[in-house]
Order: structure tokens, then sequence, then C-alpha cells
């Protein structure tokens, strides 16, 4: 069985964000980390895989700079092999370019099973996995908990608003997974190793056969035309515990007139 | 100057539309002069709500019949939108939502604009707002495309609003098929068991979160929640974990809530949670750590241990 997970790599979310004040763009620029939103994806392709007796898990990333540190991550967890699709044309892509670039990735190594993160950690748009099921022309199954392979069919529980669905669906099939779905590994110190030598195959958009205009900020068809800073909710009474804090909340919901 | 016509993506089901489905056509007034709407029906349970709210038309799509929405709706309503050219189509951040919003976007070859709180017509063309970093700043984003422009909206941030309108006419959309993305079958449905005041509703909600230790003390959320007549939520860490089902989740990628009263318990308030939240009206917050972020949005902060101070505030409340 071959998967594809796409995995995106982000700046890490331990440090504050900030926006580049010319073109109003999340800053890029450093260090990018593996999402872990993605590292339930890649766990769960590493799991499917050993569950059918073998098989292959190829990632797909689009970064800036070939910017590779958390596609090792990955690779370091388990996976086989990397495209990454690194082009100066590709700043300011919108959700629907990202997709039509991660879709021409995919289409070069016709996966079974495609699995994505529901939404990354920076730009949590939480559209691109069913773009790019929509610019493959293939069935997909997004917010999956729990999926299982039978044959030539996936069966996942998708999340919804009240509950979950029971989907079943005949390969090949693109599933985005929620997190916590599975519990990733981490990285032993062979994994680590071994991913040095895992090979990354690195895509512009001409080997893609993707115009510029049609992703970038070009492609995009938007613009961020201001930027504001949101009102700060002031905090009120702060106090320690000294063994009698919950009457000062009885109090305080006697005020509310909740009690 | 506003637009001329915004379709909005309706969601509900027997009972009428959701309340987010409101709040779309509340949004869309106060840009266009017409709002129409795509129903997943026949569209009669719905053409007297919608009407009442501003509707003016309703494209029914029939049922998806066991399949998943989002490939189904979007091949029915990627038609209509060629010939009838709204200037827009709005959707709820539902997983629905997003489904067919993403596979429009790809038939339509048209960008959508996700998590937006408000919008505006400036100069002609719609303008988005969207809150980052947790919810410190705004980007107000506009299209620069030709033809329908796309957006997807997060709950709350509109109030519905009844205007007394006419039944909706209801006309009926057939003929699209989508295909091979149209596949993926629902051979089950489950409801995940709910009972009390409903999360994204409730006047009171009372969360848990990592701070509770283990799956078991969520039982002091849950009785705290019931002496104040309050739904229980949780943080995504302990929905990550499987203490709760992901149906108590507040936050970015679960609920919005704005009750009167939140009490988060054991929540540190990583960001992912404050942008759920932090539009309640008052917060009262138990953390033993005096740093953690969820004070600094407190009205009321305590500084202590969740199992101390809960037991002893259940004992309080029974006692009066």
């Amino acid at each position: 069985m071959k998967v594809v997970v796409c995995v995106k790599q982000i700046p890490d979310p331990a440090l504050p964000g900030e926006l580049d004040p010319t073109t109003n763009l999340l800053k890029r620029d450093g260090k990018l980390i593996l999402d872990e939103s993605d590292s339930y994806g890649v766990e769960m392709a590493l799991q499917l895989v050993e569950a059918a007796g073998g098989g292959e898990v190829s990632l797909v990333s689009m970064a800036p700079n070939n910017e590779m540190s958390g596609l090792r991550t990955a690779l370091a967890m388990g996976a086989d092999d990397a495209i990454l699709v690194s082009d100066e044309n590709l700043a300011g892509t919108d959700a629907l370019g990202t997709a039509k670039v991660l879709a021409a990735a995919i289409g070069r190594l016709s996966p079974d099973l495609i699995l994505a993160g529901v939404e990354s950690s920076d730009g949590y748009t939480g559209t691109v996995p069913e773009m790019i099921a929509g610019v493959l022309d293939l069935p997909s199954v997004t917010f999956a908990k729990q999926i299982s392979i039978d044959g030539d069919t996936v069966k996942a529980q998708r999340q919804t608003e009240a509950g979950y669905d029971d989907i079943e669906c005949k390969l090949p099939v693109l599933l985005s997974v929620t997190a916590g779905v599975v519990e990733p590994r981490y990285p032993s110190f062979k994994g680590i190793m071994a991913a040095k030598k895992k090979p990354v195959e690195a895509l512009d958009l001409q080997a893609l056969g993707i115009e510029s205009n049609t992703v970038g900020v070009v492609g995009a068809r938007q613009e961020t035309i201001r930027v504001t800073e949101a009102e700060e909710r002031e905090s009120g009474e702060i106090i320690e515990d000294d063994g009698d804090a919950h009457q000062r909340i009885a109090e305080f919901l006697g005020e509310l007139k909740v009690v | 100057m506003s637009l001329n016509t915004i379709m909005v993506f309706a969601e509900g089901d027997e009972s009428g539309p959701t309340t987010l489905t409101l709040e779309l056509i509340r949004a869309a007034r106060g840009v266009a002069a017409n709002v129409e709407a795509f129903v997943l029906d026949d569209g009669s349970s719905m053409a007297e709500s919608l009407g009442d709210h501003g509707v003016s038309k309703i494209h029914a799509m029939g049922g998806a019949e066991g399949k998943l929405v989002g490939a189904h709706a979007a091949a029915l309503m990627a038609d209509l939108v060629v010939s009838n050219l709204p200037d827009a189509v709005f959707f709820g951040q539902t997983p629905d939502g997003r489904d067919t919003a993403a596979r429009l976007s790809v038939r339509l070859d048209q960008p959508v604009i996700t998590n937006n709180v408000g919008v505006t017509v400036e100069d002609g063309v719609l303008v988005l707002e969207e809150p980052v970093f947790g919810g410190t700043q705004n980007i107000f984003t506009a299209f620069r495309n030709d033809g329908a422009s796309l957006a997807l909206f997060r709950p709350k941030s509109f109030e519905a609003e009844s205007i007394g309108g006419a039944i909706a006419e209801v006309s009926v959309l057939e003929g699209a098929d989508p295909g091979n993305s149209g596949t993926a079958i629902v051979t089950g449905r489950v409801i995940e068991e709910r009972s009390g005041p409903q999360l994204d509703s409730a006047a009171v909600v009372v969360s848990g979160g990592r701070g509770l230790g283990q799956p078991e003390a969520y039982e002091l959320v849950d009785e705290l929640a019931g002496l104040l007549n309050a739904a229980s939520g949780a943080s995504r860490a302990i929905v990550d974990a499987g203490w709760v089902p992901y149906s108590k989740q507040v936050g970015q990628t679960g609920k919005v809530v704005k009750p009167s009263l939140y009490f988060a318990c054991g929540i540190s308030g990583a960001t992912q949670h404050l942008v759920g939240m932090k539009g309640s009206k008052v917060i009262i917050a138990i953390n033993k750590d005096p740093e953690a972020p969820i004070f600094s949005v407190a009205d009321l902060g305590i500084v202590g241990d969740v199992h101390k101070v809960m037991p002893a505030l259940i004992e309080t409340l029974k006692a009066t």
C-alpha cells in the first residue's frame, strides 16, 4: 500500500507570530518545524502500512527556501521519502493555490491513500485537504478519527457537530485526520540518523508544470488592506487560594446572580 | 454601496435552520440587496424561517442520500453560481461548510477566505475581517477576483435577526453529478448523548482542562455545571487525550461560546482555547500556575489547586 502524507512546516508556535509589515503575510523566513497537527497523519500512515503488512509512506510538503527540518522529523518517525516543493513565486499562496501545488506533487506518486491534518496550526483554514481531493477528483473523508483499511475499502469515523458518522469509501481516497486520533511516536536516535540519508526530491513550479500566475500573491486574488490591534480584555481580581477562595467565588457568583 | 446578491449555504434539519445559518443571512443582508440560500433537502422545511430572516429564494439541492455533503452540494451549486453570478457565497465554519466551500472553490477556481468574523463592502468589493494570533490582531482582506467570492464565517459573529420577510420561493436544483468525488458513503450516524443546557447556547459554561490531572476529575466539572445549570466544556488538550468527546471542545477547532459566565477549571488558556471563549461576558478561572495566560482575561482568577477549590465550592453551593 502506498500512502502519501501532506505535511506543513510552520514557524514554531511557541514563539510569537509576526506579520511582515510590507506584505502583511505571516513571516516564514526563520527555522520551520513539523506542524504538530500533521504528526498525527504521519503516525496514522505508519500504522496503516504496518497493519497492511507493508508499503510505503511518502511525504509531500511546500515550503520556502527548500526548508526541510520539519520533513526530517517526519522521516525520522519512519516515513520513507519526501517531495519538497519550493519556489520563490509561491510566497503568498492561498489555500486553493497550495492545493493545486500539493495535488500536482501527489499526482506523480499515484498513492492508494492520501492523509493530511484537518487544519494547520498557523493558517488553520481547514480547506486544503478537501481542495486537494477536488483537484485530483477523488472522494474524501474530512475530520476523520479511527481509520481502518479492509481490502480496497477504507472505513472511518467522521466527526460531526453532534457526534460522528461511519463512512466507507473505495481507495484511492483522501482523509484529513483530527488531532489526538493516534499517539505520534517520538523519533528514535536510529530514526534520526536514518532520516538524514532518506531521499527528498526538491521540485519547483516549472518541474510540476504549474504556471506561476496561478499561485502566489497573484493567484490568491485577495489583498490584506489593513491590520488592526484587537481590543484587549482587562484582567480583574486575582487572588491566591489560602483555603477559602471558594467562598470568594460563591460570593462573586451571588453578585452575578448565577446562584 | 452594497452588492447585488449573496447566496448562503444553509444547514439545519427537520426542526429548521441552525443559528449559524441565520447569522450568515444577517451578515449577507448587511452587504447585499438580495439574499438567496442553498438548502440540502426539498426546501419546504426552511422556506418560512429563512424567508422570515430575509431570504428571497431557496435553491433546493435534495438530500445527499447517504453521501457526504461537500462533493454533492458543490457539484449542484457550481452550475447555479456560474449561471446566476452572485457576488459571493457565504458558508458557516462547520465540517460540511468547509468541505462544500473547498470543493466549490476548486470547481469555480475561486479563492476562499476563512475564519471570518466580520464583513463590509469597501469600494464595491467584499472586505472580510479575520482575527489572528489568538485574537490579538484583526486582518482585513479584500477580494481581488472576478466572479463569485467564497467566504467562511465563525459562529456567533453576527446576531440573527427576524425581519418578518415573506416565505421564500423554492426552486429545485437538478442535474449535476459529483462523479468519482462523491463516492464516500455514510453507513451509520452516531449522536453523542447530551443532556442539560447545550454548550453553544448555555448562559453559563463550566470547562475543564489538563490541570484536572486525570479523566475521573472531570466529574468535578460536571457536578459544578449541574449546580450552576451550566453546560460543561473542555479544552482541546483533554479532548485529544480522549477524556471527553469532541462535542465538548471549546476553542478554535471546537465550539465558540459567548456565555454570560465562563468558568475555566485547570485550563491554562492556550491561544487555541482563548479564541473560543474570550467573548464571554464574565470569566472565572482556577489554575495553579500564576503565569497561566487564562488569568490575563479572567474577571476573577484563583491561583490554586482545582482539586481543593472545586470540591470546597461544590460543598458551599450545595449548602446554600
